[in-house]
C-alpha cells in the first residue's frame, strides 16, 4: 500500500527503472517467444506508469523532472513504443521462419529494445543536462546495434554511417552543454547546480547572451544531427531502410522526438533571457531546408523504407519549423503536428513491415497492387499516406493548415516556401502510393499471419483526431505552448 | 603592515608566481593539444598517425592531470588515468594490430590533399580563437582567462578531429579523427571549474569508442569489402541513395 501510495505521488524514478530492469530479464531468456511477450508486457507496463505521471505532482528533484513539457513526450513515447513492441512480436517470428535472423539475435535485440525505452525516457525527465546528454548517447548506441541486426553489407554501412555522423552530433552536443555549464558558472557557482535544468532556468535572466548564443549554435547542430535536420540527415535514410522495421518505425516515431526535445528544452533557455539571439531563424532556415530537400528527395527513391524515411526528414523540418516561427500558436501547431507524425508514421511502417514480408523485398518496384492483394493491408497503407500527406480528414491535416496560418500569419514569404515544400511532397507521395496500392499485384500473395491491431489503432487515433480534439489535450497543449515562448 | 602579513602567508612574488605557473603550465599543455592535432593531420601512414595520436592522449592525460591538481580535484585524477590507460596505450595498440591484420598500414587515402588541409585547420583554428574569445569577453575577468583560452584550444582541436574526419577515407583514420576531436571535448570540460560529471562523459565516450573499435573488428569491414576505405562502402548505395 505504501509503495502505491509512493507510486502515485512520484511515477518518475519507477519509469526508468522497470525498462532497465526488463533488459536484463530479457537478456537471460532464451526463448524468442518468452521474449518477445515480455517485451511488449514491460513496454505496456511502462506506458501504464506513464499514463499515471499524469495525475502526479510536478516535481523537480535533483535528478528527475516532471513538468508539463515532458509528460507530452514520455506518453507518446511509451505509448508508441508499446504498439511498436507488439507488431514487432509478429514481425519478427516472420523474420526468424525466413532465417533472417537468429533466436540469439532475437535475444539481444529484446534486450536493446528496452535499452532504448529506457535511455529515451532517462533523457526527457533528467533534471540534468549531462544525464540526458549521456541517455541520448546509449539510445543512439543501441539503435546503432539494432540497424546494423542484419550483418548484410549494406546493414554495416548503414550502420557504420550513422554511428560516425551520430557520434559527431553527441560530440558537439556535448561541447554545447560544456558551455552552457561555464555560462552558469559564475551564476549559479560550481558544481552540479550548474547542470541542473530548473536550476539554470530560473536563472536564465542572469547569463551572459554572447557565450549562451554560441552554446546554442553547437546544441542546435548536435542534437539536429540526431532529429535528421538538413544538412545533417544523411544517417537517416540509411538507418531507417536497413535496420528491422520496428527499429525504423521507433526511430522515426520516438528517438527524433527526443533529440527535439533536447532542442526545445534549450531553446526556452534562450527565450527566458531577451538578450540573446533569437533561435527561431535558425531553427526555421534548418527546418525549411529539410523539407525542401527531402520533398523533392522523395520522387526519386526506388526502396519504400527509404521514402518514408526522406518523409520523416520532411515532416522533421515542419515540426523545427514550426517550433522555431514561436508563439503560442506555431508551438501548438509544433507540438500536434510532431504527436500526429509519430503515431501515422509508425503505423505506416508497420503496414510497411508487413508488406515487405509478403512480397520479400523492400523495392517499390515489386511491391504493386497491394490493395488487390492483400485488401485490408493495402487500403491501410492508404490511409496512412493520405494522412500523412496531409489530407483532411486526419489529424496531420489540422496541424500542417495551423502551421501554415500561423505561418502566414507572421511571415508571409517563408509561408510561401513552406507551402511550396509541402505541396513537392504531397506530389511525391501520391506518385508513389498509385503505384503500391493499385494495379496489377506483383507476385507474393500469402496472407500476413501478424497482426493488424498495432496499426489500426494508431490510424484510429489520427482520424480521430482530425475529427475531434479533446478539450484537456487542447488546454494542456496551448499551456505547453505558452511555456515554450 | 601589509607586507608582514603577507610574507606570513606566503609571499606575494610566491602567489603570483604560482598563479602564473598554473596558467603557463595549462596553457603549454592546450597549446601542445592543437599543435599535435595538426601534427596528425599530415601523416601519411597509419603506423605514424597512431603514434601521434598516443601522444596526444599522453598529453591529454597530463593536462588533465595538472587541472585536477590546480583545481584541488581529485575526481579528475580519474579521467586522466582513463586518458593514458584507454587512449594512449589500450586503443593504438589494438588499432594497431588491426592494421597489421588487415594490412592497410601504408594507406592514408585522403579526400584532399595535405595542402589545402591544412591550410583548412589554420582557418578553423583561428575562428575558434576568434569566435570564444569574442563570445567569452564578458563572462570572467582575468581570473577566468584561462578557461577562456582553454575553451578556444579545445574547440580548435575539435575542429581539426572534425577537420581529419572528413578529409579521410580509411575507416580506422576516421576513428582517430573522432578520438581527437574527444579530446578537445574532454579539454574543454576539464578545463571549466567544477564541471560536474566530467568523469562519467569521459567514461561514456570511452565505451562509445570501445564499441566501435570493436565494431570494426566484428563486422570485419576487411572481410567484407576488402577494404575499410569507406568509399568502398558507398558502392553498395547503389540506386537507392
Amino acid at each position: 500500500m505504501n509503495l502505491l501510495s509512493g507510486l502515485l505521488v512520484d511515477p518518475a524514478p519507477v519509469l526508468v527503472a522497470v525498462p532497465a530492469a526488463s533488459a536484463v530479464l530479457l537478456a537471460l531468456v532464451p526463448s524468442y517467444r518468452v521474449g518477445a511477450f515480455l517485451n511488449v508486457a514491460a513496454c505496456g507496463l511502462t506506458f501504464a506508469l506513464a499514463l499515471l505521471l499524469l495525475g502526479a505532482p510536478r516535481i523537480q528533484g535533483p535528478f528527475l523532472i516532471v513538468d508539463d513539457l515532458n509528460i507530452v513526450f514520455v506518453v507518446l513515447n511509451t505509448f508508441v513504443a508499446f504498439t511498436t513492441a507488439w507488431f514487432s512480436a509478429g514481425y519478427i517470428a516472420h523474420e526468424l521462419e525466413t532465417g533472417r535472423l537468429t533466436p540469439l539475435n532475437l535475444r539481444f535485440y529484446h534486450a536493446m529494445y528496452q535499452v532504448l525505452l529506457g535511455a529515451m525516457t532517462l533523457a526527457l525527465l533528467s533534471n540534468n543536462l549531462g544525464v540526458m546528454w549521456v541517455a541520448i548517447e546509449v539510445a543512439t548506441l543501441t539503435t546503432v546495434l539494432m540497424v546494423g541486426l542484419y550483418r548484410t553489407e549494406a546493414a554495416i554501412e548503414a550502420a557504420w554511417k550513422y554511428f560516425m555522423l551520430g557520434s559527431v552530433g553527441i560530440a558537439l552536443a556535448l561541447f554545447g552543454t560544456i558551455l552552457v555549464y561555464m555560462v552558469a558558472q559564475p551564476v549559479v557557482g560550481e558544481g552540479t547546480d550548474g547542470m541542473i535544468w530548473s536550476v539554470l532556468m530560473k536563472h536564465a535572466r542572469e547569463f551572459d547572451p554572447a557565450l549562451l548564443n554560441v552554446a546554442f549554435v553547437f546544441l542546435l547542430l548536435g542534437y539536429g544531427t540526431k532529429v535528421g535536420l538538413a544538412p545533417l540527415h544523411a544517417w537517416l535514410p540509411d538507418a531507417h531502410s536497413e535496420g528491422p522495421t520496428p527499429i525504423s518505425a521507433v526511430l522515426s516515431g520516438l528517438l527524433l522526438n527526443v533529440a527535439l526535445f533536447a532542442v526545445l528544452r534549450f531553446k526556452s533557455l534562450l527565450a527566458a533571457h531577451p538578450g540573446t539571439l533569437a533561435p527561431g531563424p535558425l531553427m526555421m532556415a534548418m527546418g525549411l531546408g529539410s523539407l525542401l530537400l527531402a520533398g523533392f528527395m522523395l520522387y526519386r527513391r526506388r526502396d519504400i523504407k527509404r521514402l518514408f524515411a526522406y518523409s520523416s526528414i520532411e515532416h522533421m523540418g515542419i515540426i523545427a519549423f514550426a517550433f522555431g516561427l514561436g508563439g503560442p500558436l506555431a508551438n501548438f501547431a509544433g507540438l500536434l503536428h510532431m504527436t500526429m507524425h509519430s503515431l501515422t508514421k509508425s503505423a505506416i511502417f508497420f503496414a510497411v513491415g508487413h508488406a515487405c514480408q509478403v512480397k520479400g523485398t523492400q523495392e517499390l518496384a515489386k511491391i504493386r497492387g497491394l490493395t488487390t492483394s492483400h485488401p485490408l493491408l493495402g487500403w491501410s497503407l492508404v490511409a496512412g499516406v493520405v494522412a500523412i500527406a496531409g489530407l483532411p480528414p486526419a489529424g496531420v491535416f489540422m496541424s500542417e493548415f495551423l502551421v501554415v496560418t500561423s505561418a502566414f500569419a507572421a511571415r508571409p514569404w517563408l509561408a510561401l516556401i513552406l507551402v511550396l515544400g509541402l505541396l513537392i511532397a504531397f506530389g511525391a507521395l501520391m506518385v508513389k502510393l498509385s503505384a503500391i496500392a493499385f494495379g496489377e499485384p506483383s507476385p507474393g500473395t500469402d496472407p500476413v499471419k501478424a497482426s493488424y491491431v498495432p496499426m489500426g489503432v494508431h490510424l484510429a487515433l489520427v482520424f480521430a483526431a482530425g475529427l475531434y480534439l479533446p478539450p484537456e489535450l487542447v488546454a494542456w497543449f496551448r499551456h505547453v505552448a505558452a511555456v515554450l515562448g | 603592515m601589509d607586507r608582514t602579513l603577507e610574507i606570513a602567508h606566503g609571499t606575494p612574488l610566491d602567489a603570483a608566481l604560482s598563479a602564473s605557473l598554473v596558467f603557463d603550465v595549462a596553457h603549454l599543455f592546450a597549446g601542445a593539444l592543437v599543435l599535435i592535432s595538426f601534427l596528425m593531420l599530415y601523416q601519411d601512414r597509419l603506423y605514424a598517425l597512431l603514434k601521434v595520436f598516443a601522444l596526444q592522449a599522453v598529453v591529454l592525460s597530463l593536462s588533465v592531470g595538472w587541472q585536477a591538481l590546480a583545481q584541488d580535484a581529485p575526481h579528475l585524477y580519474v579521467t586522466a588515468a582513463i586518458a593514458l590507460v584507454f587512449k594512449a596505450v589500450v586503443i593504438p595498440l589494438a588499432l594497431a594490430r588491426m592494421v597489421a591484420r588487415l594490412g592497410i598500414h601504408r594507406q592514408v587515402e585522403t579526400v584532399v590533399s595535405i595542402g589545402p588541409t591544412m591550410l583548412a585547420g589554420i582557418a578553423l583554428v583561428a575562428l575558434s580563437l576568434v569566435v570564444m574569445l569574442k563570445a567569452t569577453a564578458a563572462v570572467g575577468g582575468a581570473a577566468d582567462a584561462l578557461a577562456r583560452e582553454d575553451l578556444a584550444f579545445a574547440l580548435s582541436v575539435v575542429l581539426l578531429g572534425l577537420l581529419m574526419m572528413v578529409t579521410r577515407r580509411n575507416a580506422v583514420s576516421q576513428v582517430i579523427g573522432f578520438m581527437s576531436l574527444e579530446n578537445g571535448l574532454i579539454l574543454a570540460a576539464t578545463g571549466a571549474k567544477g564541471m560536474p560529471l566530467v568523469v562519467e562523459i569521459s567514461v561514456a565516450f570511452s565505451v562509445l569508442i570501445a564499441l566501435i573499435v570493436i565494431g570494426i573488428f566484428l563486422f570485419r569491414i576487411r572481410e567484407r569489402f576488402d577494404t575499410v576505405d569507406v568509399d568502398a562502402l558507398d558502392r553498395f548505395r547503389g540506386g537507392r541513395a
